[in-house]
């Protein structure tokens, strides 16, 4: 972790610019894929994603390999799983819930692994940084992968979007319309995994879920055109990435998964402020 | 049966738009029913009866082209099921909406004219104006323009009813498959979804196959009864198929078929028998 780096200089420095990149894109696949999430029911789906990235980068790293290598395939690999045991591509609750337990514990096993073959002070390091991401410490190499994934991420939640929309609304009709519905559910988790992949990098397993699932929350409650809300999940993901990165660039003591998470969480809470506005708004024109 | 193509005459000097002949369909190993016979001619509004689990549901499925025939032949428009993509409308059987589902029901409808092409909606252009204009006139024909725009999760169930009635009729089907679109609405707007069904069915010549658990609020629309009950089915006009010796033939019980005092018929008796219903659950009616 680079916190100690942190300070109002932090702009011009070259890992704030990664970051900033890599977080843009990140955020943005993040609000796209978060929105079908949230729609779907399937945000559950996220948090057990969020303890495979845990347990798949703990993986390859005991195993010698790029933590990153360990966290897509894990992720990708799970995503899959969850659609293919769910009925019908939709992963349900009972089986999400008994599998992660399960992966969690598996990944402490690995951690286990990891340190005791190497010097223990690395190895709890790359733990705290898978838990609770490392945004600050990507390189240029490491960027470009992140904005190479997020942008891939993003041009196939767009390509699927309509027909994925169709069939989250009213799967039975869609289906009967020629939609793919099942092969649709399989893809859509396959990129959550993906996106659960991307996203650990920024925030940490631990704390992914929230970038799923606060910024497209906020735009479900706000927007009532569903493709003005995909779009607005995804513009406030990369607004609470922006505010949260600017955040902890200033101070310094706050650390970047912490900053964009508590952006996230605070435009969450203002929607509700927001909703009972709106509320209160017809009924101040009806007494006029 | 083979006699009600004569009964409806006029209607059919057409080719029939559906046509189902000694049909029979297989289920989990269970023969639901066999030796089904049915036309029904462009803009003939039929209605699908009979006891639950006794494969209605799996007629309108057989329609669509998502359940094969076990035996006999099935012709949708001349062609083969599941192969006329628009020319067929489809109301599943109900799930209402999440009161929470913020989507307006303008947008719903929306997804039946677009929802299976690929990419997002680009919002310009003379193709997008045109969809928004059919769009809002067939909401429009349902009546259902006042509460388009509020959240499908906020409508009431015969608001939403019209909506996916619409979503049904957005890309002008000829035939429309309505599985029990009755179900658990109130009676004024049973009698007023009824009501609009058969004035679409007659007015835009669309043939409505619709799955009913009652035949009285649709009863004075219908122009042909196919009633399902024991692996066996009877067609013919509602006069001659709801009646007190046609139904008991078909249950092999007394059924009683009452007249109200403005004449209507009214099914009593209706008995759920164990032979039909001892199957598994998960096929629906």
């Amino acid at each position: 972790m680079t916190l100690a780096t942190a300070g109002p200089s932090a702009w011009s420095q070259p890992f704030f610019h990664h970051a900033l990149l890599a977080g843009t894109f990140i955020a943005l696949a993040a609000g796209l894929v978060g929105y079908f999430l949230v729609l779907r029911a399937q945000v559950f789906t996220g948090d057990a994603l969020s303890h495979v990235a845990f347990t798949g980068a703990m993986a390859a790293l005991a195993g010698g390999y790029d933590l990153r290598l360990g966290l897509f395939a894990g992720c990708v690999g799970a995503g899959l799983l969850l659609a293919g045991v769910g009925r019908r591509g939709r992963a349900d609750d009972v089986v999400t819930g008994s599998a992660f337990a399960w992966i969690l514990g598996l990944g402490s096993f690995f951690l286990t692994l990891y340190t005791s073959s190497r010097s223990g002070v690395t190895g709890g390091g790359a733990g705290t940084t898978v838990l609770f991401g490392s945004i600050f410490g990507l390189n240029g190499g490491q960027t470009l992968v992140a904005v190479l994934i997020g942008a891939g991420i993003c041009v196939a939640v767009l390509l699927i979007a309509r027909p994925l929309l169709f069939a989250t609304l009213d799967e039975a009709v869609a289906a009967a319309r020629g939609v793919p519905v099942r092969v649709l559910g399989l893809g859509f988790l396959a990129l959550v995994g993906a996106c659960a992949g991307e996203a650990t990098q920024a925030v940490g397993s631990l704390l992914l879920l929230g970038l799923l699932a606060a910024p497209a929350g906020a735009a479900v409650r706000l927007a009532d055109r569903p493709f003005l809300g995909l779009g607005l999940s995804a513009g406030l993901a990369v607004l609470e990435m922006w505010t949260g990165l600017a955040i902890s660039a200033l101070v310094p003591t706050l650390p970047p998964s912490f900053a964009i998470m508590a952006a996230a969480t605070a435009v969450y809470v203002a929607t509700f402020l927001f909703a009972r506005l709106r509320a209160v708004g017809p009924a101040v024109v009806t007494m006029e | 049966m083979t006699g009600g193509r004569e009964m409806t005459g006029a209607r059919e000097t057409a080719r029939p738009v559906l046509c189902l002949c000694g049909a029979a369909v297989r289920v989990g190993g269970r023969t639901l029913w066999s030796g089904v016979d049915l036309e029904v001619g462009a803009g003939e509004f039929v209605a699908v009866l009979g006891p639950n689990g006794v494969g209605k549901s799996t007629l309108v499925k057989v329609v669509l082209g998502m359940q094969p025939v076990a035996a006999g032949e099935v012709s949708v428009l001349g062609g083969r099921p599941g192969e006329s993509g628009s020319r067929v409308g489809y109301l599943p059987q109900r799930r209402s909406f999440d009161p929470s589902l913020r989507i307006r029901g303008t947008d719903i409808v929306r997804l039946g004219l677009d929802g299976d092409r690929w990419g997002i909606p680009r919002p310009w252009g003379a193709r997008r104006a045109r969809e928004r204009e059919r769009v809002e006139e067939v909401i429009e024909l349902v009546g259902a323009t006042a509460c388009a725009h509020r959240p499908i999760g906020r409508c009431s169930g015969g608001e939403q009813q019209r909506l996916l009635i619409a979503q049904a009729l957005v890309r002008r089907p000829e035939i429309l498959l309505l599985d029990e679109p009755l179900d658990s609405l109130d009676l004024p707007n049973q009698s007023a979804v009824a009501a609009l069904v058969g004035r679409i069915c007659h007015q835009q010549g669309v043939a409505v196959v619709m799955v009913a658990h009652d035949v009285n609020p649709i009863l004075h629309h219908l122009d042909r009864v196919v009633y399902l009950a024991e692996g066996r089915a009877v067609c013919g006009p509602p006069s001659e198929v709801v009646t007190s010796a046609t139904l008991s033939r078909l249950y092999r019980t007394p059924v009683e078929v009452l007249r109200t005092g403005d004449g209507r018929p009214v099914v009593v008796g209706h008995p759920e028998t164990p032979a039909v219903q001892g199957g598994p659950h998960a096929i629906a009616g």
